[in-house]
């Protein structure tokens, strides 16, 4: 895909885009998972990278979040290339990696976890104001009651909720979230999302890595789709896939967040048209 | 009384209790961050590596014909441990061999080393034995400021830099987000394992030093909810059987290492005992007060 192929980006298009992925390749051992990845994401934009499982949406939000190494191309966060990782401001952008890593050999407490996102730096300043922000944050998440219990007693979908707080503790600009609705049940889905909206409206930017868009759907500003380790389409979110378009998928749709409850909420299943494929 | 009196007169008992008090405060410190990293057995691995260093200070000091013939032995002893550290986590890195098989080689290797070099230094397995199970009563005074000296650079930087070390000991992936200096973290997490290792062989022994590590960690897991009073408590139980265990031996002729270590793992047994009497009368709800997510009919 050219450039001028590329619709309008972000709100501002003349703004710096807060990430800027360029011929991105990036290869873990022998397999080679993203292949020349282009798209850019501007300030206050709301993009959701779809994709099949192993399509490498993971790896290119690790990528861009400074945890894997890319193996050629360039990735710009602030506009600031990721290989010069002292002047990267990390400070400014929050991420929620993919549910597991909440707990580990040692109990800690969901205020604890929380705060390790206060970090920056060499991590040896402490925030003066951080017990507040810890608590703020496990607000916006609906988990303040919480603040002083172990990670590992909490259920799955608290754990990740403890993460999403973990991010939203540094108060960034940029916020990167890698399938923050999974095994997350749908009052909670529901929150997550209102919490999103405020977010968004706050201007905070997002990227955000799902499976299907369920509640966030009204959110989002643009998509981005990978097909093995590649991008098939960047513009606004593409039909559903045959089977996944019926009158009741629609019906629930139409309904109010909050009547969500009363039903399995499906998947959108995306139909890309093969016009984007280099 | 008297007895207590006259111990506490003694001053080699005054060394080895000073020793106590350092190791037991400094261990369980790295011990929290090891367990909360899943490497508990990394001590022994390091210990190992610290027996190799042992004989090759040993090795040398016969070479250049020092007095005592074993000076050399534990300034070896953290050169080895540092660098078997260091190895460890690069190896460990790298990915291409699993921690697992990384802390087998070190097992192997170091033990064999040092079998091999004390061999070549002329002395006998013998040789080895008040380092592999401690030889407290014999702490000069040097061993004493080489002890202390150490044992305050575990703890200052140990504790200085807890947030960071939790957050990379937490979720490795998760620090490389933040910033943070992950690979020099992780070097340090290995250097003040390996200086813990070292401080506390002169106390229980390369064989146990790990256990004064993970022990006192272990039981304050079970009392603990944050990771704050789980190192809190640990450098408590810590520094109690340390010093127990040291009287303990002033009174009979026993092995301070393994009385220690038994200490240690006897208060393991006994809380998790009581805890599990306390859990089974008193089972809470944990469960939140949330709606169904799918309608069900009464």
């Amino acid at each position: 895909m050219s450039q001028q192929d590329c619709p309008p980006a972000g709100d501002d298009p003349a703004a710096a885009p807060v990430l800027d992925v360029s011929q991105l390749d990036v290869a873990i051992g022998a397999s080679r998972i993203l292949r020349d990845v282009t798209f850019a994401v501007r300030p206050g934009e709301f993009v959701a990278l779809l994709g099949a499982n192993g399509s490498g949406k993971s790896t290119l939000v690790r990528t861009v979040v400074g945890v894997l190494p890319a193996t050629a191309g360039r990735v710009r966060l602030f506009g600031v290339d990721l290989t010069e990782r002292r002047h990267v401001p990390w400070h400014r952008a929050g991420y929620v990696p993919q549910r597991s890593t909440a707990s580990a050999g040692v109990p800690a407490t969901v205020a604890e976890v929380v705060a390790s996102g206060l970090l920056t730096g060499v991590g040896f300043r402490r925030t003066p104001d951080g017990a507040d922000r810890v608590r703020h944050a496990l607000e916006q998440v609906g988990l303040a009651d919480r603040a002083r219990s172990a990670v590992a007693t909490l259920s799955g979908g608290q754990q990740q909720r403890v993460l999403i707080a973990r991010a939203l503790v540094r108060d960034p600009e940029l916020l990167v979230l890698d399938e923050p609705l999974a095994g997350v049940d749908s009052a909670s889905q529901t929150a997550f999302a209102t919490t999103m909206a405020r977010l968004r409206d706050r201007g905070v930017t997002v990227l955000v890595v799902l499976h299907e868009t369920g509640p966030l759907a009204p959110l989002i500003s643009r998509t981005v789709v990978l097909r093995h380790g590649r991008v098939v389409h960047d513009g606004p979110p593409p039909p559903a896939a045959p089977g996944n378009d019926d009158a009741e998928h629609h019906h629930q749709h139409a309904h109010a967040p909050d009547e969500g409850a009363d039903g399995q909420h499906r998947a959108h299943a995306l139909r890309v048209e093969p016009g984007g494929l280099p | 009384m008297t007895t207590l009196t006259d111990m506490l007169a003694s001053p080699l008992m005054q060394r080895a209790l000073i020793a106590a008090v350092v190791v037991g405060l400094a261990a369980p410190v790295m011990g929290t961050y090891l367990v909360q990293r899943r490497l508990s057995l990394l001590g022994d691995g390091i210990g190992h590596v610290a027996l190799t260093g042992v004989a090759a200070g040993w090795l040398v000091g016969n070479a250049l014909d020092l007095t005592p013939y074993d000076v050399l032995a534990v300034p070896g002893a953290v050169v080895a441990a540092v660098l078997g550290a260091i190895g460890i986590d690069v190896l460990r890195e790298r990915g291409r061999t699993s921690g697992d098989i990384a802390l087998a080689l070190l097992f192997y290797g170091g033990i064999a080393g040092g079998v091999l070099l004390i061999g070549l230094a002329g002395g006998t397995t013998a040789n080895l034995m008040g380092y592999l199970f401690g030889s407290i009563a014999t702490v000069s005074q040097t061993d004493l400021v080489t002890i202390a000296v150490l044992g305050v650079v575990v703890l200052v930087v140990g504790l200085g830099l807890r947030p960071a070390l939790f957050a990379v000991s937490q979720d490795e992936e998760y620090a490389r987000s933040l910033g943070l200096p992950v690979r020099g973290l992780n070097l340090v997490i290995a250097v003040l394992a390996a200086l813990t290792v070292t401080v506390a062989m002169r106390v229980v022994g390369l064989l146990l030093v790990s256990a004064v590590m993970i022990v006192p960690v272990a039981v304050a897991q079970l009392v603990a909810l944050s990771f704050r009073s789980t190192m809190r408590t640990a450098m408590g139980v810590g520094v109690g059987v340390c010093v127990l265990g040291l009287v303990i031996t002033y009174l009979y002729p026993l092995s301070p290492g393994a009385v220690i270590v038994c200490l240690a793992i006897a208060v393991y047994a006994g809380v998790a005992l009581v805890r599990g009497l306390l859990r089974h009368r008193a089972p809470g709800d944990p469960h939140l007060d949330v709606p169904d997510d799918v309608i069900v009919t009464p």
